[in-house]
C-alpha cells in the first residue's frame, strides 16, 4: 500500500471512529440520524485493508432501470407516473380483481378485513386500521397497490387502473367525491385524516430500574 | 402440519437429566425416590451395523427429533399463508445459534424461487454512478461474517395483558440467532459513489410484495450487510436466497429479503410498511414511526410454558438475552414473581446485537413459583415490565415492540404456564 493511500485509510478510519465513537459512549440509543431517527449502537468495523478497492459493479443508466423504478415518495408523490383513473372506473376494476379477497365495497372478505371506515377510532379502545384511517399520504395507495396487488399477480395493473383503484378506495372512505379523478397532481393533494398522526421514535421511553430485593 | 402447541416437550430430556444428575450425586437429588435401575442390557444398536453412508445426502436431524420444527401460532390464524409467519422452537435450542431449518419466517407474499444466475442487484438514485451486480460479482468482494440476533417487531404481539400462547415458541419464536456472511453495504455504496445529498436508502425485495423500507444512510454505512450466507451455507429460500439485506439490531422487516434494488434519496419514502404497518400505537390516538431498534429483552427458555417439571430438585434455569442497542451486560432471574432477583451467569461469547445465553441453578422446593428474567444492556437500559411499557404507550390492537419481562408460573404439579399480565 502506498503511503498516500495508507494515510487516507487511517484518516477515514479515524473520521469514522470520531463519528461513530459517541454511539458507544454510555447511550447507544442516543445516536441519531440526520433526520432524528435513533440508530442504536455502532457495529464492528474490522475489515481487511485493501491496497486497491475491487470494483465489480457494472454501470447502468437510470433509463435502463425504469421498469424497476416503481417507488413513490409518498408525502409529495414524487415518482407518480402519467395517467389517470376515476372512482367509477375503480369500482369496475375492484370488482374484477380485488373483491374475492377484500369483499364487496371493500368491507372485508374471505381473506382480509375491511379497507373502509375507522376514521376517528384511534382515540377509542379499538383502533380500526384502514387505508382511510391510517395512511398519512394518499400516494401510499398507488405505491402499495402497484407493487403488491392483486396478490396473485402483482405489478400487472396499468397506471390508469392503479389511479382508478386509489380513487375508488378514497371515495369509499369519504375522502374524495364520487366524481373524483386521480392523477399525479390530484392524488398527493388528497388530505388524509391521519396526516399528523405520527411521531418519530423517541425511545427509550420506559424507566425500569434494576431492583434486586423486596421489589414489590 | 399441526398448529397445536407442543406440550410436555422437556419430559424426556428432564427425566434423562435427573437420572444423570442422580448418578453424579449418588442419588441425593433424586427427591422423587427413584427406584434402583435394573441391570442394563446390551442395546440392539451394538449388535448390528448402522445405515451406510449416503455420500450425496444433505443430513437431517434424527427421526426422534421430529417434534423440533417451526410452527405457526395457534392464537392468531391468518386466513392465508402468503403474508404469514412461522416461529422458532426456542425451547429446543441450546446455545445461541438457530439451525437454518428452524429460523423463523415472515413473508409478505410467500417465498420466491430465485435463480442466482439471473438475479441482479441494482444501486441507483442519488449516487455518482448507478451500478448492477450479479451474484458472482457479490461473492468476489472481501466478505465479513457476523453473529447477530434477528427478531420480528411483532414478536410477542399476542401476549401483552393476558396469556394467549402456551409455549416460548409461540410467545418469543419470531427470534433467531444467525451467523450472517456477506459484504458490508458500505463497500457497494462507496463504489456507486456517495453523494452528500443522499440521506436515506430504499431497499426493495424481488418477491411478490416487493417489500420496501427506507433506512437512514448513517445506519447503512455503519454496519448493514449485503448477505448471501447464513450459518455456513447459502441463505435458505425462505430467508432471502440468493441475497438479502441485514440491518443488525433493528426490527426484522428492515432486513429486506430477496434484495434486488437499492435507491438513495434525500428523505424517507413513507411506504405502507413504515406508516400503516410497523408503527406503534401511542396515547391520544397517535402512532410512533421509525421505531426500528429492537430494545433489550430476555426470556427463560427452560423451564418455559407447556413444559412439565419431574419433581422437586435441581433445575437449570436458562434462557436468551439480546439488545439492538449493544451487548448484554447482565441478566437477573427471579423465582418469586419479581420480588427478589439474583444475577445469572452469562455464557461466553457475549457479542454485539447477538443472542446471549444466561443460566442460573435452581433447587425447586416443589411449591408454586413464578420464574422471570430481566436483562440489562451495555447502555444501562433495563428490560421493562408490561406495566412499565403500559405507562408510556397504548397497548391496543396488534402492538409491536413487546420487550417486556416474561413470567412463567410453576404449580405444585410442576406444570409450567405463561402468566403474562398476571404476575
Amino acid at each position: 500500500m502506498s503511503s498516500a493511500k495508507l494515510k487516507l485509510l487511517v484518516a477515514s478510519t479515524a473520521a469514522a471512529a470520531a463519528v461513530w465513537g459517541c454511539a458507544n459512549m454510555g447511550g447507544g440509543m442516543a445516536a441519531k440520524s440526520s433526520n432524528g431517527i435513533p440508530l442504536g449502537s455502532s457495529g464492528p468495523h474490522v475489515v481487511q485493508p485493501l491496497p486497491d478497492r475491487p470494483r465489480f459493479g457494472q454501470p447502468i443508466s437510470e433509463a435502463d432501470l425504469v421498469a424497476w423504478n416503481i417507488d413513490i415518495r409518498t408525502p409529495d408523490g414524487l415518482g407518480l407516473p402519467v395517467g389517470q383513473g376515476s372512482v367509477a372506473e375503480g369500482k369496475k376494476i375492484y370488482e374484477a380483481n380485488c373483491i374475492a379477497c377484500h369483499g364487496a365495497d371493500a368491507k372485508g372478505g374471505s381473506v382480509y378485513g375491511a379497507m373502509v371506515g375507522g376514521i376517528g377510532s384511534f382515540k377509542t379502545g379499538a383502533r380500526v386500521l384502514t387505508p382511510g384511517s391510517m395512511y398519512p399520504y394518499a400516494p401510499i395507495l398507488f405505491d402499495y397497490i402497484r407493487r403488491s396487488m392483486p396478490m396473485d399477480r402483482p405489478q400487472a395493473l396499468a397506471a390508469n387502473e392503479v389511479y382508478a383503484l386509489s380513487a375508488y378506495l378514497l371515495n369509499l372512505n369519504g375522502l374524495v367525491p364520487a366524481n373524483a379523478v386521480m392523477d399525479q397532481n390530484s392524488l398527493p393533494r388528497v388530505q388524509m385524516p391521519n396526516r399528523d398522526g405520527f411521531l418519530i421514535d423517541d425511545r427509550p421511553d420506559t424507566k425500569a430500574v434494576r431492583c434486586m430485593t423486596n421489589c414489590k | 402440519m399441526s398448529n397445536k402447541p407442543e406440550r410436555d416437550s422437556v419430559v424426556r430430556s428432564r427425566r434423562n437429566f435427573l437420572r444423570r444428575t442422580a448418578a453424579l450425586t449418588g442419588g441425593a437429588l433424586a427427591a422423587g425416590g427413584a427406584a434402583r435401575a435394573a441391570q442394563l442390557p446390551i442395546p440392539p444398536t451394538n449388535r448390528e451395523p448402522g445405515r451406510v453412508i449416503d455420500e450425496t445426502a444433505y443430513g437431517m436431524p434424527s427421526k426422534y427429533e421430529s417434534h423440533v420444527m417451526r410452527r405457526r401460532t395457534d392464537v392468531l390464524k391468518n386466513r392465508q399463508n402468503l403474508s404469514d409467519w412461522s416461529m422458532t422452537p426456542l425451547q429446543h435450542q441450546p446455545g445461541i445459534i438457530t439451525p437454518n431449518g428452524v429460523v423463523f419466517e415472515r413473508h409478505h407474499s410467500g417465498t420466491p424461487d430465485i435463480d442466482p444466475k439471473t438475479h441482479r442487484l441494482a444501486i441507483h438514485g442519488t449516487v455518482k454512478q448507478p451500478l448492477t451486480f450479479t451474484m458472482d460479482d457479490l461473492v468476489r468482494y472481501p466478505s465479513v461474517s457476523r453473529f447477530h440476533f434477528h427478531e420480528c417487531s411483532g414478536n410477542g404481539l399476542t401476549d401483552w395483558l393476558k396469556p394467549a400462547s402456551t409455549t416460548v415458541q409461540q410467545t418469543h419464536g419470531l427470534l433467531s440467532g444467525i451467523l450472517w456472511t456477506g459484504v458490508p453495504a458500505s463497500t457497494l455504496m462507496e463504489e456507486a459513489g456517495i453523494d452528500p445529498r443522499g440521506k436515506w436508502v430504499l431497499f426493495e425485495g424481488a418477491d411478490g410484495s416487493a417489500h420496501t423500507r427506507s433506512i437512514p444512510m448513517e445506519k447503512v454505512l455503519d454496519d448493514a450487510l449485503i448477505v448471501y450466507a447464513m450459518n455456513g451455507e447459502a441463505l435458505r429460500p425462505e430467508n432471502g436466497y440468493p441475497v438479502r439485506l441485514v440491518i443488525p439490531g433493528w426490527e426484522g422487516n428492515t432486513s429486506v429479503k430477496w434484495l434486488r434494488r437499492i435507491k438513495v434519496g434525500d428523505q424517507p419514502w413513507h411506504f405502507r410498511s413504515e406508516t400503516a404497518r410497523y408503527t406503534d400505537p401511542m396515547p391520544e390516538g397517535k402512532w410512533r414511526q421509525f421505531s426500528m431498534v429492537m430494545e433489550c429483552k430476555s426470556v427463560i427458555t427452560s423451564p418455559s410454558g407447556g413444559q412439565q417439571l419431574r419433581g422437586p430438585g435441581f433445575y437449570e434455569i436458562t434462557g436468551l438475552a439480546w439488545s439492538g442497542a449493544g451487548k448484554i451486560r447482565a441478566v437477573d432471574v427471579s423465582v418469586d414473581g419479581g420480588k427478589n432477583w439474583r444475577e445469572a451467569m452469562l455464557e461466553e461469547p457475549i457479542m454485539d446485537k447477538c443472542l446471549t445465553r444466561f443460566k442460573v441453578a435452581w433447587n425447586w422446593d416443589g411449591g408454586p413459583a413464578v420464574l422471570m428474567s430481566r436483562a440489562v444492556d451495555s447502555t444501562g437500559y433495563v428490560q421493562p415490565s408490561v406495566q412499565d411499557i403500559q405507562k408510556v404507550r397504548a397497548i391496543v390492537g396488534f402492538v409491536q415492540h413487546h420487550n417486556a419481562i416474561q413470567p412463567w408460573s410453576v404449580n405444585a404439579k410442576g406444570e409450567v404456564r405463561n402468566v403474562i399480565g398476571q404476575a
